[in-house]
């Protein structure tokens, strides 16, 4: 036992002692000067955070890396995650631990909430996204969500790679109308209950599904731009609980059981357990129905009234170690190119970010002939886009939820 | 040399994991400078308590982590006592290896689309019941979380059998069950009193563990279990993945909370222990014969057989899935099959395969060099480790992994070591060394020091003894215990992410990253190719003594377990 306690203190020892090996510091990058940026670049390898959940994205993404190695000799290696946070938890960890230069995450693919989180814990590297070459034709004018994430400016600190917009589908061969609002819903509903459910809240896709209905019941919509602290919140929220107090019965398994996320929704669709569902993108249903994961039959529509939207992006954390190039990835991410074929079903199928007018006519003619798929929508059929509510109402919401329906006895 | 072995391997193991735990202990406490937190404060704790359901969860982990064990343990007890020495345990022993290779994900994954409401067995009542649809029932995440003990029975009835035949042959099951069987003792029980009492000491911390376990896990109860809400060990993970930072110490003090739960668990079980020891006492004394017990061993038999068979038919689903093309309900087959996904993801298997075993391989040799290094050192000194040394080295096994990982990744941070091959062998070494020491502790303790002695009268040096005695005859019970460590290591998916910072690609991340997909074919394949590694080490475990001693009747005989 005694050499047992002795070997302890030594690793004791050790462990405070934390000899930190000098990591190779990155210079902050001059984004304004471009050359540099790329001089800068040439020989790193960035390590991106990504979603690796979806094979077509995978590819994608695999793609951009092989096109940046080829143009600007940059090495892009995607880092597989089941979960966004576990990069967040990555660069804090490293902060614990003091390590301000040299971190292992170099660029992290970024949903509103957690880029809100990492602001507010000054875990950020920037600004740098809006002096980047490409982001001249980003479309800030006609999308203002590409520079507000949940409301919240994102002041250069991520570039955004994507639109996202809440569609619906059901299979054509089992319904022949379908409801286009939250009271359509209820009432569809009461005569087939059991058929719609929604992924259980915290996940993106369920708090999706609750924002989108409070901002179709809420009197004043412009409210829920605001934080939640600043306004009567309980007097908000009621329709939205008195709704759900309808409407959780009749869910799929009364209510019991929800599915974890939008790819279960897919699932459950496939497998005729529920007749509508719902996705952040048209050209997404489009995709799964070329990987045979839906019939040939389903379709994708809107709520007449509009459905909420955002933009996906992607950040740098503060202590990356390739900051150059993984400026040169996210700027090539937004080039023309990277994202006529990302829109592409074929690879992937999100929406651009870009504004088609800012683009060189022939860019412009080769967005327009893009075959988008059978069930994806066009720019005219996807209605109002209605825009996020400040992340504080998702928190709230989903606390709310949680006490209501999380808890089923 | 050989003495400083424990103190090594101890350190080893607690270095990592105390700064695993101080680093969750603290934001428990509310410390973490990163995020804010400064002072010491019961705020997390207050936090913790106010969430909604927490009891509920609480009660969810706890009680599923005893009924499954429990469950699991009487299954295999009762599944030796009915049928040791005959056909069917044979057949059933050859059955093992490839479920004990399978992940306990693809095996959830494989069970789940077996029992839901729009799975096979449904699929193939549809046809005559006329449903077109599925039926809207809860046989998944089932507010209860049965679903969650069957599937956590499932897979643990073959690790305790593996464990439990490692045991028999020191228990001298063969001759004790033959004396007991002339005294006109039924089978079942006469192997219940008799044999029983010399064989739970050997498997009693593979039962802890299998408790400790089931008490904790996530990836299986986020498949199967309730949702409404979860178990305590998922719901710490979703506070851990709360895009609000601050969950964090709401987090780490609900990773206490799991710690203090296993703790409570190994309580009431030990308890149960002491009862049962009491009862049996009479019990046996008693003198009742037990004769008719034909039902009872049919039950046995049948329980096994289910169990088995329902991994074994989750596999054959997850095969056809990765081949199949659109496959809507109420078909029973997919109507296209193609190796469309297959012929995509052949590039990439190669070098994530190879990844995979170099890790495994290493921190398994690492492990049981280890572990025999301790286990020699004790035979020779005749001391065992103290209690609480023991406790120590099973540590790793009872925290719940993700929460004792943020703490490890500072420490690794801090040392200069992390995203290093070196860092990834230690942390899965954290993992796979306790299961191993698990796997060959009894064995080796048991293994009949008349050998040894007789050795040594002969002049042999205590080296020789071990090398040309004690190994010999432990060599199936070390290439087990080198299996079972294979495929923890295979296994471990948050410590290869987070301590690799992703750096290595493994089987196992590459499956877990593609499951949140929802995608049932890439879950296909993924899932089979998580088992092919420990498939082939079990395999190897399993035939290499056979060929070794294929001249030699006894040694063949020790080895066979």
């Amino acid at each position: 036992m005694r050499v047992f306690l002795a070997g302890l203190s030594i690793v004791a020892g050790l462990a405070t002692a934390a000899v930190t090996i000098p990591a190779k510091a990155d210079p902050a990058p001059d984004i304004g000067n471009w050359q540099s940026v790329l001089d800068q670049a040439r020989g790193q390898t960035v390590y991106w955070h990504a979603w690796g959940g979806e094979p077509r994205i995978n590819d994608y993404i695999a793609w951009a890396g092989a096109q940046v190695q080829e143009r600007y000799g940059v090495n892009v290696v995607q880092v597989k995650l089941s979960d966004t946070a576990d990069a967040v938890a990555k660069v804090l960890s490293e902060k614990t631990a003091g390590v301000d230069d040299g971190g292992a995450v170099d660029m992290i693919w970024l949903n509103g909430e957690n880029f809100a989180a990492m602001k507010r814990n000054d875990l950020l590297f920037g600004p740098w996204a809006e002096q980047t070459p490409n982001f001249a034709y980003v479309d800030v004018e006609g999308k203002p969500t590409v520079i507000n994430d949940f409301t919240i400016p994102t002041m250069g600190l991520e570039a955004p790679w994507g639109m996202a917009q809440v569609s619906f589908y059901y299979d054509t061969a089992r319904l022949d109308s379908v409801p286009k609002s939250a009271q359509e819903l209820l009432e569809w509903l009461v005569k087939h209950p059991g058929r719609f459910t929604y992924p259980q809240p915290p996940n993106y896709m369920g708090s999706t599904f609750l924002k989108q209905i409070l901002t179709e019941l809420v009197e004043d919509p412009k409210v829920l731009q605001q934080p939640a602290n600043q306004v009567d919140a309980e007097k908000v929220l009621a329709p939205l609980w008195g709704y759900l107090e309808d409407l959780q019965p009749l869910l799929w398994r009364n209510g019991q059981a929800y599915p974890q996320n939008g790819a279960s929704l897919r699932t459950m669709m496939a497998d005729n357990e529920i007749d509508i569902a719902f996705s952040f993108s048209s050209g997404e249903v489009s995709s799964a129905i070329e990987a045979m994961e839906l019939p040939d039959t389903v379709r994708s529509y809107v709520f007449d009234n509009g459905t909420l939207g955002n933009t996906n992006f992607v950040a740098i954390p503060y202590n990356a170690s390739a900051k150059a190039g993984a400026v040169v990835l996210a700027d090539f991410l937004m080039s023309p190119e990277a994202q006529l074929r990302k829109q592409d079903p074929q690879y992937w199928g999100a929406d651009t970010v870009l504004a088609m007018d800012k683009l060189p006519a022939d860019m412009q003619k080769a967005f327009a002939d893009l075959d988008l798929g059978i069930a994806s929508l066009s720019p005219s059929e996807r209605g109002t886009v209605l825009p996020e509510p400040h992340p504080s109402w998702m928190e709230l919401v989903e606390t709310e939820w949680q006490k209501r329906y999380g808890v089923a006895e | 040399m050989l003495r400083f072995f424990p103190a090594f391997t101890l350190i080893l193991m607690i270095g990592p994991v105390c700064a695993g735990l101080i680093g969750t202990m603290l934001p428990a406490f509310g410390y973490l400078p990163a995020l804010g937190g400064d002072g010491i404060s019961i705020d997390p704790w207050r936090d913790l308590l106010r969430q909604p359901g927490l009891a509920i969860s609480v009660r969810l982990s706890l009680v599923n982590g005893l009924v499954a064990t429990l469950i699991s343990f009487s299954l295999v007890m009762l599944f030796c006592a009915a049928w040791q020495g005959t056909r069917i345990f044979a057949v059933m022993q050859r059955l093992l290896s490839p479920i004990l290779s399978v992940p306990h994900a693809a095996a959830a994954f494989g069970l789940a689309f077996l029992i839901a409401p729009s799975g096979w067995i449904v699929r193939a009542v549809a046809p005559f019941a006329g449903w077109d649809r599925p039926p809207d029932i809860v046989t998944l995440h089932d507010p209860m979380g049965i679903a969650l003990i069957a599937g956590l029975v499932a897979k643990e009835i073959p690790f305790l059998l593996l464990m439990t035949l490692a045991a028999l042959p020191q228990a001298d099951a063969d001759r004790t069950r033959q004396v007991v069987l002339t005294f006109g003792y039924g089978r079942v029980v006469g192997w219940l009193k008799a044999v029983l009492p010399r064989i739970y000491p050997q498997i009693r911390l593979p039962v802890l563990a299998v408790l400790a376990y089931s008490t904790s896990v996530v990836d299986v109860a986020m498949i199967l279990g309730p949702t409404t809400p979860a178990p305590l060990a998922v719901r710490i993970l979703g506070w851990l993945s709360d895009p609000d930072l601050s969950h964090r110490f709401l987090a780490s003090a609900g990773a206490m909370l799991q710690l203090i739960l296993v703790l409570m668990a190994i309580g009431i079980w030990w308890g149960g222990e002491k009862l049962a020891g009491f009862w049996g006492c009479f019990w046996a004394e008693g003198g009742m014969r037990g004769r008719r017990d034909g039902t009872l061993r049919r039950f046995a038999a049948g329980a096994a057989i289910l169990s088995a068979g329902a991994v074994f038919l989750g596999l054959a689903s997850l095969l056809v899935w990765s081949f199949a093309g659109y496959w809507s309900f109420p078909e029973f087959l997919s109507r296209s099959f193609s190796l469309r996904l297959w012929m995509r993801e052949y590039d990439m298997l190669g070098a994530i395969l190879w990844t995979t075993l170099v890790i495994a391989v290493l921190s398994v040799m690492v492990a049981i060099a280890l572990v025999l290094g301790c286990l020699e050192n004790e035979t020779r000194r005749f001391q065992k480790p103290g209690q609480g040394a023991m406790l120590l080295i099973y540590l790793p096994l009872l925290m719940p992994q993700i929460s004792f990982m943020f703490g490890l990744q500072v420490f690794f941070t801090g040392i200069g070591l992390e995203r290093t091959l070196i860092s990834v062998v230690i942390v899965h070494l954290i993992f796979v060394l306790p299961y191993v020491f698990l796997s060959l502790a009894d064995p080796f303790r048991a293994l009949d020091p008349r050998y040894g002695q007789t050795a040594l009268c002969l002049g042999a040096s205590p080296a020789r003894v071990f090398w040309r005695v004690r190994l010999p005859l432990l060599t199936r019970a070390v290439l087990t215990a080198c299996a079972v460590g294979l495929a923890v290591s295979v296994g471990q998916y948050l410590p290869t992410l987070l301590i690799g910072a992703g750096r290595f690609a493994t089987v196992t991340t590459e499956a877990v990253a593609l499951a949140s997909g929802g995608d049932r074919r890439m879950i296909g394949i993924y899932g089979l190719l998580q088992m092919i590694l420990p498939f082939a080490g079990f395999a190897l475990a399993l035939l290499i003594p056979a060929v070794v001693f294929r001249q030699r009747r006894g040694m063949a005989d020790h080895n066979r377990g």
